[in-house]
């Protein structure tokens, strides 16, 4: 195992280790206000310092860790769910109407930067986390329906593929059979690449207000609350911000080291 | 002697082709991005001349102002006066100023647009040499170090950079003010207000770029001809930047197009940081204030924004690599 | 060392061009490039064992073998272009001077100065984004950066123009995907000889091209060589294509040299015996006991497919691409025959026509009456076994799957003890162990997975198999077996097959019939040895003149 793959493994099962445990206990109550204690810098009693209403960081970040791994986790769920299966129905009608019009329509969908189909969503319905969800859910299906599209291709032209025709198999089956598994470890690291995408745009959203709605802690909306006390107590501004680079670093090392250990002629695009 | 058989070149003709082939595609889009852009803002409940005169508003009064807003008519014949619009520059009247939406763009324009191609003049001047060197240098100290740089530049978050920054560059050191626009009747303190933003936008995108470069760099010096490249006696260095450099051009321009969509939005956040009265600042007044007909009209200025780069990419691939301009 | 009636090999002589040149004298003077002791060795690994090799002024000397033989790397070696990470031992001396002491700027001096190199791949060999013109100018610039561009630009027009690219014909402005592969090699060879370097080296420069392309770049290599006094290494796999060609062979096996001699003495005495197994697998011939031509079987009538091109104008249709052109044939039950044709012939799309994967636009395929291209019932007695013993296999199954797919075709597939016993048996009859079932395809060499692949197609047993290149990828000596289980296996099984290749040699060794196609049409048929001895279409006769021969051996005393 290479030392990207460990430390990156480390890194995301820390942040998923204290979302779960966040369920469970967190160590001071982050619906209770003490503005005696605010913006108190990290001390014994408080690991992490407090912030502006003197609720334990701490606490904060292992509840935003909450949000920001379901936001990600769901959206990712929306774009694998819905992405691969119109890439490979995509690849299987090469050169068809039913590919040119899936590739069309993302095109189309990539045209709406996340951010915009969020703004888009949030002034109809209103700023929360499911509208995140949806918004970075939307922007994720072109990029696995692409991604599949292209490798689900370069196998549709090898000879097994055409083997499997010989054998009278048709194209859902084939592209259950041959394709899908044959693409798992691409999906894979793509998966973890969008996941941790999908973290810093919540984040994002959540910073300009359209992600989850107080009460629920967000890292973003921590980073937003912390923007006019900067100079007052920098840690509430540093600590989520540093959150959010561990945890998509962790992701980042884990999906390069996946990527590299499971086969090092993947080429996964950033997108 | 003879020879084998050539393949005939009707060149001209195939790249006309195919830039014509882009332009329909390229209204396609546009057509159908505006026709969803509308349907979702019609989806959204309440009537926008009742919300702007409140409920306590008389039915005549609502009337009139539906009529002098346009919505008296048929949706789809609002759609047709919507689009005829957009492309004679009217924009459409706003809901909450009752000023012409095009004037509200057109002056937030010029802060959001300045700042997305300062980001982009920046990550490229960031990237390019970054991923050169490292791909010259594979597997040693200066592919290292970049590559531990841009592991790090893609994790975080450019508004928590931006922060960052102005907690070290305004506050502490006082370099820059943190935050707010001077407007362009002083270049250079409109440019020494956008410099903060703009490194705070570029730096996470430089991160992207170069390891895209590098990647599709060290790719390239993987191909034949490369090794044909040195076969002629030229040195690794110079088979780099002879042959190198444009093969692995081709891959980079596809996210330089995807950055430009990313820095339009990332703009959007990087301008509540710093205050700045742009596009973003302008679409989140109108969200508020349920200006939807600002909201459509700035959104969609995005979106055409982003195929128009999009299409700018395809021509420009077809001018680094002579074989797409055969693929009509 | 004088070379013996040499002539006795040579083709006719209006297929290939120049002539051949006058032997070498070996007293005038030493060798231009000396291997000495050379030793190779990647990441630990060797590669090269003590390769002892001279080349003088104006010699051509092969270097042929297997794969993994170690030739390549003898010619990148000699270039200074090996792998990172390789090791190097002995001494490799150009005129004199040791190349391994050299670093790397002046070994950037030598090489296409003093040295030029042609690669296998015209496709990829060449730069894909600039001028064919301008990679040709490069070898010069680059040598003599102050030579103007004007001059440097006519230079290398000059060179294109000699290799058989005139600017009238060819201009130089033009981009590498605008030319054939043929061209294409004739610009890597021009970027190679454009400073007129002492010695050449070329590895594999034919096995991507067609065989008439073939003759004619092989031709062009032999003029270079006479005219400029160079001296040539040529890497190939194929014997036949140096016997006519090198004035001495050096055989290679596992990074040694295991003889050299000049050409003539080589074939006749062929001391080591890995040099006799390479000749008697080269022109191998399967058994092939008569048979008489059943019922028919398989029909073709009138068979037509075409492509749309990319639009060449901006209004009108555009351009199609007629791929097969009305082709009509019948294959009996039992029978064995040969479809031969160059790269673009139409016979991949002919092929896939057959298996019902491609529709035609005219005309019929039927298997016993029944449609191919819809009728389940005819696939069920035709099977396919593909060229790439690596990419005809998913590689996430294991084998007792991946040969059990074509079940899929029955409507009652054997289930439990019936189907183990189909695989052990499809197994046993491709010679190998029946055991190998729950392995995963990774555990096999490539003749071991063409032999997979031959059990796979016989599982359902099949009337009729088809062999889509099915041997081109493997070495000689693997190949030869394979074509002798083809040939067992039909005799075994009164089996018909269609055997689709564009090596004549290998269709003339395991075929009764043979069609020859060209431009989407069958131009000829007739019993293979017919058409291989007296070709009547002038096609024919091109592509039999090009193909490279081996001498017959054990006629020593040749007939002039």
């Amino acid at each position: 195992m290479s030392r990207a793959l460990i430390a990156g493994a480390a890194l995301t099962a820390l942040f998923v280790l204290a979302a779960a445990l966040s369920f469970a206990w967190t160590p001071g109550d982050v619906a209770a206000m003490n503005i005696a204690e605010r913006l108190q810098p990290p001390s014994a009693e408080h690991w992490l310092g407090t912030d502006h209403f003197g609720r334990d960081m701490l606490s904060m970040i292992m509840i935003g860790a909450r949000t920001s791994i379901a936001v990600a986790l769901v959206a990712v769920g929306i774009g694998m769910g819905l992405g691969v299966p119109l890439g490979l129905a995509a690849a299987a009608n090469r050169g068809g109407w039913l590919d040119e019009v899936i590739s069309r329509g993302s095109d189309l969908v990539f045209a709406f930067p996340s951010l915009v189909i969020a703004i888009l969503i949030t002034a109809i319905f209103g700023p929360g986390a499911v509208n995140a969800i949806l918004a970075i859910g939307i922007f994720n299906i072109p990029v696995f329906a692409r991604l599949t599209r292209g490798a689900a291709m370069a196998l549709w032209s090898r000879e097994f593929i055409m083997a499997a025709r010989v054998a009278g198999k048709r194209g859902p089956r084939i592209s259950v059979e041959h394709v899908l598994p044959n693409l798992a470890n691409l999906l894979i690291v793509q998966g973890t690449i969008q996941f941790s995408l999908g973290i810093l745009a919540e984040a994002g959203l959540s910073y300009v207000g359209l992600g989850a709605q107080p009460p629920i802690p967000s890292w973003g909306r921590m980073l937003a609350d912390a923007q006019t006390m900067v100079s007052l107590a920098p840690h509430v501004a540093i600590i989520p911000g540093l959150a959010i680079v561990l945890m998509v670093l962790g992701l980042n090392l884990l999906g390069d080291g996946l990527r590299d250990r499971l086969d090092p002629r993947l080429n996964a695009v950033r997108a | 002697m003879p020879l084998d058989p050539g393949v005939a070149r009707p060149y001209r003709a195939a790249m006309l082709a195919y830039a014509v082939k882009r332009l329909i595609s390229l209204a396609i889009s546009l057509l159908v991005a505006s026709a969803v852009i509308f349907a979702v803002v019609e989806i959204a409940p309440g009537d926008p001349a009742r919300f702007m005169l409140g409920i306590n508003a008389q039915p005549d009064t609502v009337a009139a102002l539906r009529a002098e807003l346009g919505l008296d008519v048929p949706k789809w014949q609002r759609y047709l006066n919507w689009l005829g619009g957009m492309i004679t520059g009217d924009f459409g009247t706003s809901y909450t100023y009752r000023t012409p939406v095009a004037q509200m763009v057109a002056d937030r324009l010029w802060v959001s647009l300045p700042l997305a191609l300062y980001a982009l003049t920046l990550s490229t001047a960031i990237a390019f040499p970054a991923a050169l060197i490292a791909a010259a240098r594979r597997g040693r100290g200066p592919d290292v170090a970049v590559m531990g740089a841009t592991q790090l530049g893609v994790a975080v978050p450019n508004f928590w950079f931006a922060m960052l920054l102005v907690l070290l560059f305004a506050i502490n050191l006082g370099w820059f003010s943190a935050g707010g626009f001077p407007g362009w009747s002083d270049p250079l303190a409109a440019l020494k207000a956008l410099t903060l933003p703009a490194i705070a936008l570029a730096l996470p995108q430089a991160a992207i770029l170069a390891r895209v470069m590098r990647s599709s760099l060290i790719d390239v010096l993987g191909e034949d001809f490369i090794r044909t490249a040195r076969a002629k006696g030229l040195s690794m260095r110079q088979a780099l930047w002879r042959h190198g450099v444009r093969n692995a051009l081709i891959p980079v321009l596809t996210i330089l197009g995807l950055q430009f969509a990313f820095l339009l939005a990332g703009a959007i956040i990087i301008e509540q940081v710093f205050y700045l009265p742009g596009l973003g600042r302008l679409i989140f007044q109108a969200i508020t204030q349920r200006d939807l007909v600002v909201v459509e009209s700035v959104v969609m200025l995005l979106v055409f924004a982003v195929i128009m780069v999009n299409f700018a990419v395809d021509l420009a691939y077809a001018a680094v690599d002579p074989r797409l301009r055969r693929r009509a | 060392m004088t070379r013996l009636a040499s002539s006795f090999w040579r083709k006719s002589p209006g297929a290939r061009e120049g002539q051949r040149r006058s032997p070498p004298s070996p007293d005038t003077g030493a060798a231009l490039l000396e291997l000495d002791d050379l030793s190779v060795a990647i990441a630990g690994k060797p590669v090269l064992r003590k390769v002892r090799l001279a080349i003088a002024p104006g010699e051509i000397v092969a270097l042929t073998g297997e794969s993994g033989s170690g030739k390549s790397m003898t010619a990148l070696a000699a270039m200074g272009l090996l792998p990172p990470g390789a090791r190097t031992e002995g001494a490799i001396r150009l005129a004199g001077r040791d190349l391994i002491t050299l670093g790397d700027r002046a070994l950037c001096a030598v090489r296409g100065a003093e040295i030029g190199m042609i690669f296998q791949e015209p496709m990829t060999a060449l730069n894909p984004v600039q001028r064919i013109g301008d990679q040709v100018a490069e070898t010069i610039r680059i040598h003599a950066p102050r030579t103007p561009r004007a001059e440097v630009l006519s230079q290398a027009a000059r060179t294109l123009a000699r290799v058989g690219l005139p600017a009238e014909r060819v201009p130089p402005t033009r981009y590498p995907h605008e030319l054939s592969g043929g061209q294409r090699q004739r610009v890597g060879i021009a970027m190679a000889i454009a400073l007129r370097p002492r010695m050449l080296i070329a590895d594999e420069p034919t096995t991507a091209l067609d065989v008439t392309t073939q003759a004619r770049i092989l031709g062009l290599l032999r003029r270079l060589v006479q005219e400029d006094g160079m001296a040539l290494m040529m890497i190939t796999h194929d014997l036949a294509v140096v016997a006519d060609m090198a004035d001495r062979i050096a055989v290679m096996n596992e990074g040694r040299i295991v003889e050299e001699a000049p050409t003539t003495r080589l074939f006749r005495e062929m001391r080591h015996p890995y040099t006799r197994a390479l000749f008697e697998a080269s022109r191998h011939r399967a058994s092939l006991p008569p048979r008489p031509a059943g019922e028919p079987l398989l029909q073709v009538h009138d068979a037509y497919r075409s492509y749309a091109l990319p639009r060449t104008r901006l209004l009108g249709s555009a351009p199609r691409h007629e791929a097969v052109r009305g082709v009509s044939f019948d294959i009996g039950l039992g029978e064995r025959v040969g479809l031969v044709g160059e790269s673009g012939c139409g016979k991949s799309t002919l092929t896939r026509a057959i298996l019902g994967l491609e529709p035609l636009q005219r005309g019929s395929i039927t298997l016993d009456g029944r449609d191919v291209a819809t009728d389940p019932a005819a696939r069920r007695r035709m099977q396919v076994v593909f060229q790439d013993p690596y990419g005809s296999f998913n590689p996430r199954h294991r084998v007792r799957r991946l040969i059990t797919e074509p079940f899929h075709l029955l409507d009652d597939p054997p289930k439990g003890a019936a189907r183990d016993d189909a695989v052990a048996e499809a197994l046993e009859a491709v010679g190998l162990d029946p055991s190998v079932a729950d392995r995963t395809i990774h555990a096999f060499s490539g003749g071991q997975r063409q032999r997979l692949a031959i059990a796979r197609a016989l599982i359902i047993r099949p009337d009729l198999l088809i062999f889509d290149e099915a041997v081109s990828a493997l070495d000689v000596r693997v190949r030869a077996r394979i074509l002798d289980l083809v040939a067992d296996l039909s005799t075994r099984f009164g089996l018909a097959y269609l055997f689709i290749s564009h090596d004549l040699s290998v269709v003339r060794g395991i075929t009764d019939r043979v069609m020859v196609m060209q431009a989407g049409e069958i131009v000829e048929r007739g019993p293979t040895d017919a058409v291989f001895d007296a070709p009547r279409h002038a096609y024919t006769q091109t592509l039999m003149a090009a193909a490279p021969r081996l001498p017959e051996i054990g006629q020593d005393e040749p007939v002039a």
